[in-house]
């Protein structure tokens, strides 16, 4: 057993491509991803929350008083296009003002004057723009609300029966989680694409060498056989996951922290949390891996279900992403889910909670080990052995 | 020593029949061919000895053991050069002689000491250090017949061990067969090719379509077709000279 391992892991050092990919690329792909789309997101997050506000507003002279409050709060009002729909619809413009010729009537009358703000909601990058420009309306409305209520004896505070605040009792570090919701995704798919290479080369690769026959004609049981080979796979797993938390780590340094008001809670320490949670998933993604790749007769057909199962440490990641709820026990007892919602407790500060690492750790080891031993019996089926006949 | 007796094997749920009741014996100290046409089921006869096959029925025994009650005992009783030699291109010849001696549970010392007999026996100085991408057919073959007696097994079973080699190859891999023998080792090789068997082997089994034909000495089978030369015996044992002469 030990002598495949070693075999295996020597035939596959040798290999300046697996290098290259499994130990080099595989862990630099997500960090540099990762690092790549927060810089942009915070960059266009902060641009758009400073960069003073352009808004085109169709009957401008309907409304001098609003357009004059809305220059002195930094609006720079511009003539609004012919066709305002289709400026936005178009995507020429992100907001447009539109007050009607109706507007100094209602005003007159003391009713309330219609103001319309033209966008397309399903434009995420809108939300922004629109409740700048929302923000400000709202302003000079309760401005104007309590001089009319002063003028005529009332006290403005008549009309706010509720005095809401919000306490906000997230820490920096809480808020930097909400930015690194996809890291615990980008830190799984490195034990897949550690194990995939490896995984496919000791056994589809083992098929295509025509190596596998006079393998499995040596004295040992065929489940050692294929626990030297799962062994060797797991290593390039947990070296790709160890390389790749590290990398995560350096590359987090060079993120603009200061600008987001957030706290990126990913040293060296969380990082070795991360890979003790990680650790038993690179056995699982090992054998999960193999499992199929061993039913491939070649390199090329085992690489094309590949790209199937680099989805699944996704599956809930985008779970988490569409309804971010609480961490609860039980799912700490699903594998990659659990990881999941642990790394993202452990990036947002958060104590580390030992009974769920444990049903987690536990609870990964014991899929992985099914799908191992799973694994070990796939060589007593003869028609995985031969190439043909 | 091998004896078959009467193995049976079909694939796809009995529709293929493949080896149909095949009984042969291979004794020490001589060198027995198994012969026949390309898909006669030669090479699944042999699987079914080198334990990689189970037998739907008919019983085996090498040295007395039955395969399938000891099959780890066997696999070290056997050497066997497969019809598939694929070896690993990253390592070298060496390593990978030493990769199934390891396998074997010998020690570094025995292996180093079994490697350079076999570069020598089988000359293999020039390439035993090089990475085995590239290699010949000939220096593939002597590598996967290193690898496959690096236990020094007392039985010794050959697929088609002359297959892709050329002449001077095929006389050295003929040498080293008899060396072999001559040492008192069981020797059993399939092939298709007939002079190979005329040239090599003191019993042969003729094989065809599952069924043995014929077994004996080349001299027991001449007389018994009545013809003067082998390849008309074998034609006629077999009933037809399809495949045998390709």
């Amino acid at each position: 057993m030990i002598g495949v391992y070693l075999k295996e892991l020597l035939d596959n050092f040798r290999d300046r491509r697996v290098i290259i990919n499994t130990l080099i690329l595989g862990p630099l792909f997500g960090p540099i991803i990762f690092a790549v789309m927060i810089s942009f997101m915070t960059r266009q997050a902060t641009e758009r929350m400073e960069a003073p506000l352009e808004l085109p507003v169709v009957g401008a002279e309907h409304a001098p008083n609003l357009i004059n409050f809305l220059e002195r709060q930094g609006v720079i009002i511009t003539e609004a296009p012919v066709d305002p729909e289709a400026a936005v619809r178009q995507e020429i413009e992100e907001v447009i003002l539109r007050l009607g010729p109706d507007f100094a009537a209602a005003w007159e009358a003391g009713q309330p004057a219609p103001v319309e703000l033209i966008a397309d909601l399903s434009l995420r990058y809108s939300g922004t723009t629109i409740s700048r420009v929302r923000g400000y309306l709202n302003g000079w409305s309760g401005q104007v609300s309590q001089l009319r209520l002063q003028l005529r004896g009332v006290h403005p505070d008549l009309t706010r029966p509720l005095n809401i605040q919000v306490t906000d009792l997230s820490t920096p570090e809480s808020r930097g989680g909400m930015v690194l919701a996809f890291l615990p995704y980008f830190i799984l798919i490195t034990v897949f694409m550690g194990s995939m290479h490896m995984a496919i080369d000791t056994t589809a690769g083992e098929r295509e060498r025509k190596s596998l026959e006079p393998l499995l004609i040596n004295p040992l049981p065929r489940w050692q056989i294929m626990a030297g080979k799962l062994g060797a796979t797991t290593t390039f797993a947990l070296m790709t996951l160890g390389l790749g938390l590290v990398a995560f780590v350096v590359a987090m340094g060079f993120l603009p922290v200061a600008d987001m008001d957030i706290a990126l809670n990913l040293d060296l320490r969380v990082a070795a949390w991360a890979f003790l949670l990680c650790a038993p998933a690179a056995l699982l993604a090992a054998a999960l891996l193999t499992i199929l790749a061993a039913f491939a007769k070649s390199f090329r057909e085992a690489q094309s279900y590949m790209g199937l199962v680099i989805l699944v440490p996704m599956i809930p990641s985008f779970w988490i992403l569409i309804d971010p709820t609480r961490t609860e026990t039980w799912m700490t007892m699903v594998p990659l889910l659990s990881q999941n919602v642990l790394i993202l407790d452990l990036v947002r500060g958060e104590p580390v909670n030992l009974a769920w690492f444990g049903l987690s750790i536990a609870t990964t080891s014991l899929a992985a080990l099914v799908l191992a031993a799973i694994a070990g019996t796939l060589y007593n089926r003869p028609n995985l052995i031969f190439t043909s006949g | 020593m091998i004896e078959a007796n009467k193995l049976r094997k079909t694939f796809n749920k009995g529709k293929v029949v493949a080896v149909d009741e095949v009984s042969f014996s291979a004794p020490d100290g001589q060198i027995t061919g198994l012969l026949g046409p390309n898909g006669a089921g030669k090479t699944t006869t042999l699987r079914m000895l080198y334990t990689l096959l189970k037998p739907d029925s008919g019983s085996m025994r090498v040295d007395g053991i039955d395969p399938e009650d000891a099959p780890l005992k066997i696999k070290r009783a056997l050497g066997v050069v497969p019809d598939s030699r694929g070896l690993y291109d990253r390592l070298t010849a060496r390593e990978n002689i030493r990769y199934y001696g390891r396998l074997h549970g010998l020690d570094s010392a025995t292996i180093s000491r079994r490697i350079e007999e076999f570069v020598r026996v089988l000359d293999m100085g020039e390439f035993i250090d090089r990475k085995t991408d590239g290699f010949s057919q000939g220096q593939r073959v002597k590598v996967a017949i290193a690898r496959a007696l690096i236990h020094e097994p007392r039985t010794v079973l050959l697929d088609e061990p002359s297959n892709g080699l050329d002449v001077m190859t095929t006389r050295a891999l003929r040498g080293f067969l008899r060396e072999l023998k001559a040492q008192g080792r069981c020797v059993v090789l399939s092939t298709h090719i007939m002079q190979e068997v005329a040239a090599l082997c003191d019993r042969i089994v003729i094989i065809a379509h599952g069924r043995v034909a014929a077994e004996g000495t080349a001299d027991e089978l001449l007389a018994r077709s009545g013809k003067t030369t082998l390849e008309d015996a074998f034609v006629k044992l077999i009933g037809s000279d399809e495949g045998l002469l390709a």
